[in-house]
Order: structure tokens, then sequence, then C-alpha cells
């Protein structure tokens, strides 16, 4: 609930998908354009290193991510810090790691954004926290959300 | 607009705080099992004291995840749905821009393995 995660099935190597999500020249290919021109894409993919990346979206707003690589074994694993700036929303600095493993059609990628809440990650590790409040999603899931 | 950014932001923080605590995760998870529970019944499988229980109950309530409705010597608790969903809504937007981030990601990196493989590499 305050960590989310996605897996995707890529037809290309890990080595590939590894480049385009961690070199700037890459972000930039793909992070528009369906929510809006990419502005800015600069990266520096090592330990300590930072990226930033500026867009536009739909509807016109700007909106810059940013954060450190705290975390990199090409082409397997990315760990990075993640802020949100720009916009009103920035609730504070949380985590995505992404993971990539080789299948026969070429790779299965894991992302995962943690610590999306920070007000309660910082004591997410408590036990039972995932599966209560999975729960509790899954009884008010049940009943429609208008987004 | 503003104003109405940022009270649902303030309303946000509010239920994200409230939910942080394990006890009073457990009092909304029996409160999900059953429709409404007194104080009292509430209180009995936590091995804190009841003035414990109303504290974290004070707490739900001001992040409206319950009401608290008194008739005689008895107080019924029931579970609110509006804050929760609105913390679901609040996760599935990032949901939805990471789904589509990934989308754009694997149709680039398919692209990058057709043309390595087109040049022989």
């Amino acid at each position: 609930m305050t960590s989310l995660s996605l897996v995707r099935r890529i037809r290309a190597r890990p080595a590939i998908v590894f480049d385009a999500v961690t070199t700037g020249e890459g972000i930039a290919h793909w992070w528009g354009p369906d929510a809006g021109p990419v502005l800015l894409s600069e990266s520096d993919p090592r330990v300590g290193g930072r990226y930033r990346v500026r867009f536009r979206m739909r509807d016109g707003t700007e909106h810059e991510s940013s954060g450190e690589f705290l975390e990199i074994v090409r082409p397997e694993h990315v760990l990075m810090s993640w802020r949100w700036q720009g916009g009103l929303e920035d609730p504070g600095e949380s985590r995505v790691e992404i993971r990539l493993r080789p299948i026969p059609e070429g790779t299965e990628l894991t992302l995962t954004h943690a610590q999306l809440y920070d007000e309660v990650t910082r004591r997410s590790h408590e036990e039972g926290w995932i599966g209560s409040l999975d729960k509790l999603a899954a009884h008010f899931s049940r009943e429609s959300i208008a987004l | 607009m503003l104003s109405s950014m940022v009270n649902y932001q303030a309303r946000l923080d509010r239920t994200f705080a409230a939910l942080v605590d394990p006890t009073r995760r457990a009092i909304l998870a029996q409160l999900e099992r059953k429709d409404s529970v007194s104080v009292s019944e509430l209180a009995q499988p936590f091995v804190i004291k009841l003035p414990a229980v109303m504290k974290h109950l004070d707490v739900l309530e001001d992040a409206r995840l319950v009401t608290r409705s008194k008739s005689g010597r008895t107080v019924t608790v029931r579970l609110r749905a509006q804050p929760m969903r609105e913390a679901m809504a609040w996760m599935r937007r990032y949901e939805r821009f990471w789904s589509e981030r990934l989308d754009g990601l694997a149709a680039y990196a398919e692209r990058q393995e057709a043309e390595a493989r087109s040049t022989g590499r």
C-alpha cells in the first residue's frame, strides 16, 4: 500500500533495458511522449551519481523527478532515491528499485516504488503492516473508486 | 483550487499517520469484519487498557476513519470508507504513472533490440 510493484516482460536483452533505464539519452527516449515531452534528462549512472528528468504532462504542467543512484549493478539491478519537484504534491523522498531478470524472450523487469508515503514508511518494517493494509485495500476496492 | 489541494494533502497526511500504528490497524481490521462494534468489545482482544484504546479511537476519529456514536452507556464504533478510498486513489495515481512509463520503456527497448539484431550485435 505504501509501496507499489509492477512487472513487465520486455522483448529486449537486459543490457539494452538497463541502459534505457539508467542513461540520460535512454530516459529521454521513453519517458515521453505519452505524458508530454521530456524537457531535460541527465543521468550519471554510478553509485552516488544523480539523475534528473524534467517533463511536461498532457495538462501542460511541468514536473521534475530527481534522485541519486544508491546501488547499481549492470545489467540487473538499480536502486535510486526519488523525489518529485514541481506541482503541489511532494510526499517526500521515496525509493525506486528496478530488477532485471533474463528470460527466454528477453527481460522480466520488476519496478518497486517503495516508501511512497514517508509518514507511514518510517515504521513500515513493522510486522503485519503490509498484510493488514492489503486486507483493508481489498475491502475498499470492492467499491468502485472515482479517480 | 489550491486550498482544496492543500486540504486533500492534509487529509492524506492524517489518514496515513493514523494507519502507521499497528494497534490502530488491528482496530480497523476488526471493524472491517463487523459492521459496528462497541468500544468494550473492540478493546477485548488487546492487552492494552481501555483508556489506551480510547486514545487510538480519538486518532482514528480525527482522521475520519471511524465514527463513534453513543447510545445510553454503549459507545458504538463504525468504519468510514472515504479517507481510505482517497488513500487508495492516491496510490493508484502512482501506479498509473509508472504503468504508462513502463509501456514507453518497453516500446523503446524493443526498438533498440530490433536495431541491434539487424546490425548483427
